[in-house]
């Protein structure tokens, strides 16, 4: 038995189930609809372009050159901030494998015992105790494995997520335990920004007008108006929304939870989680170990390698030996397939590809293809979640 | 690599594997990464109970040290921070330190301990910190476990 080389490593993230795109082969991991996300990046880049055209002149002249590159390092905050919370894995449980599903399977018709036919099933749940109190696990059937405390489905992303907080269209990815701390640094950080374009817009409008009048001011530096404009809308929701999860981070609590209200009402168990202390709540959340990503994207996959060397010798190895290569071919010129596609789709993609003359390590979603925002829920509990308004 | 896989093939192959036990976590203390002390009973007849639990008890100590909040996770989250988190770049975190202690260790433990009793351990990570997988391989005879335990440890480096 020979074994034959294969002409391309296959690397995990290729083969991962769920609706992520990857990019930068596995490096970058984000949701299938990024058009908020590019929306989002348009905001902060034009505004702040603008602030660096028209105001910072002005102001680093008559003010302080300060002015400016405190705006520049705030902005460079701002965007690897949303970089990280954006291209990092949010904290996504790998589904389980066939082992451990039949296993898991098996411990759950034993505690059932036998039903009979014609009644239903009862749920999967799973108490267990946390310091004290009976918190319930679900069981996912997607994943196949019983929800770890805190871990919640994300239908967008089709991933359990490790304390799941919420699929965030501004970022173009879920908030879990992974990048959690990144997005509220981002959330802060934009907060002080628009603050501080909001205040320096005003400084500026209001030191020219003394010279040269306020309309002649507005048409000197139009930009000036769009950036009012810009953050006036902003400061509400984003200063807002870092209020909110100030609260949320002293409570211990993800917004998910709270949407919920698992934590709160008269006959519901006080939350588990908390330390009962706002600072330890808070240097538990922003300042704990950084988890590593149990994803594992960019290993490679032993399959192929163990297939190749178990396959029969001569004749089929020739065989293996061309179709082997054709199939990295199909890979190579493909786009990036988020998870496993049937043959059409992955036909229709591929013909999508070979329309745009663009380099496989390149994301194209293809455009004739509208992915929905939701996918159908297996889960109903989660389903009602989604429901409520974020 | 090619051949050492190979020779993992034909061992899974000859010392067939019979089932898998897991073991679960354990969420009494919160959402630390603890897994449960509980022996299984699938696995009676085959490796003394007590040196499952030291197993299982040095991982979970294990895994505290990597969570544990306390001044060094502190200094990194703030030095994290005041450098926009690109400092994880170049320096490896404390996890990731010690999650690498631990895949040493279960080798380790997996050539000592476990392979010579036909079982093999898998790293909780590679299961998504959910479960420890213990694979149970049928018991054919010294011959053929004596080998088995040298190809299986040495597929459990190159698989790394």
């Amino acid at each position: 038995m020979s074994a034959v080389m294969i002409t391309r490593k296959v690397r995990k993230w290729e083969k991962l189930p769920g609706k992520n795109t990857f990019c930068c082969d596995g490096r970058v991991m984000m949701a299938r609809q990024k058009g908020v996300f590019y929306l989002t990046m348009f905001l902060i880049i034009g505004t702040c372009s603008l602030f660096f055209a028209f105001e910072c002149p002005y102001l680093a002249v008559h003010l302080s050159p300060a002015i400016p590159v405190f705006a520049a390092v705030l902005f460079l905050f701002v965007m690897a901030m949303l970089l990280r919370t954006s291209f990092s894995d949010p904290g996504v449980l790998p589904r389980a494998l066939p082992d451990e599903a039949t296993f898991i399977e098996m411990e759950i018709e034993a505690a059932n015992g036998n039903v009979p036919p014609g009644q239903r099933a009862p749920p999967r749940i799973r108490n267990v105790q946390i310091n004290s109190q009976i918190v319930k696990l679900k069981y996912c059937y997607t994943c196949k494995i019983f929800r770890p405390p805190r871990a919640s489905h994300c239908s967008i992303c089709d991933n359990c997520v490790d304390r799941f907080d919420h699929h965030c269209p501004w970022v173009g990815n879920c908030v879990g335990k992974r990048n959690y701390r990144y997005f509220y640094m981002f959330t802060l950080s934009l907060s002080l920004l628009t603050i501080y374009i909001f205040t320096f817009n005003i400084v500026h409008v209001a030191m020219r007008s003394v010279v040269s009048g306020f309309l002649n001011t507005l048409k000197d530096t139009p930009g000036t108006v769009v950036e009012l404009l810009v953050c006036f809308f902003t400061l509400w929701s984003v200063v807002g929304l870092t209020g909110f999860h100030t609260y949320l981070i002293s409570l211990n609590q993800t917004t998910n939870e709270d949407i919920k209200g698992s934590w709160s009402g008269k006959n519901r168990i006080q939350n588990p989680y908390s330390h009962k202390n706002i600072i330890k709540n808070c240097c538990e959340v922003l300042c704990g170990p950084t988890y590593p990503s149990v994803l594992d994207r960019r290993g490679l996959m032993q399959e192929d390698l163990a297939a190749l060397a178990a396959l029969p010798s001569t004749n089929s190895d020739t065989v293996s030996q061309t179709t082997r290569p054709v199939l990295c071919l199909q890979k190579t010129t493909a786009p990036l397939i988020p998870n496993e596609h049937t043959p059409d789709e992955a036909k229709s993609i591929a013909d999508s590809a070979a329309e745009k003359s663009s380099s496989p390590k390149e994301e194209q979603p293809p455009s004739a293809k509208l992915p929905p925002l939701a996918s159908p829920e297996t889960d109903a509990e989660a389903s009602i979640a989604k429901d409520k308004p974020h | 690599m090619a051949t050492e896989i190979h020779n993992l093939q034909e061992l899974r192959h000859s010392a067939s594997l019979a089932t898998k036990v897991f073991i679960q976590r354990d969420y009494s203390e919160g959402t630390l990464c603890r897994f449960q002390s509980k022996f299984p009973s699938e696995l009676d007849n085959r490796i003394e109970r007590s040196l499952l639990e030291e197993t299982v008890k040095t991982l979970n100590s294990y895994y505290a040290e990597a969570e544990k909040i306390g001044g060094q996770s502190y200094m990194e989250g703030c030095l994290a921070c005041a450098t926009a988190y690109f400092v994880f770049l170049c320096m490896e975190t404390r996890y990731e330190k010690v999650l690498k202690k631990i895949s040493g260790y279960i080798q380790e433990q997996n050539e000592k301990i476990y392979a010579p009793r036909g079982l093999l351990l898998t790293d909780p990570l590679e299961r998504g910190m959910r479960v420890l997988e213990i694979s149970v391989y049928e018991d054919r005879g010294s011959s053929s476990s004596s080998p088995s335990s040298s190809s299986m440890s040495s597929a459990c480096s190159t698989a790394r």
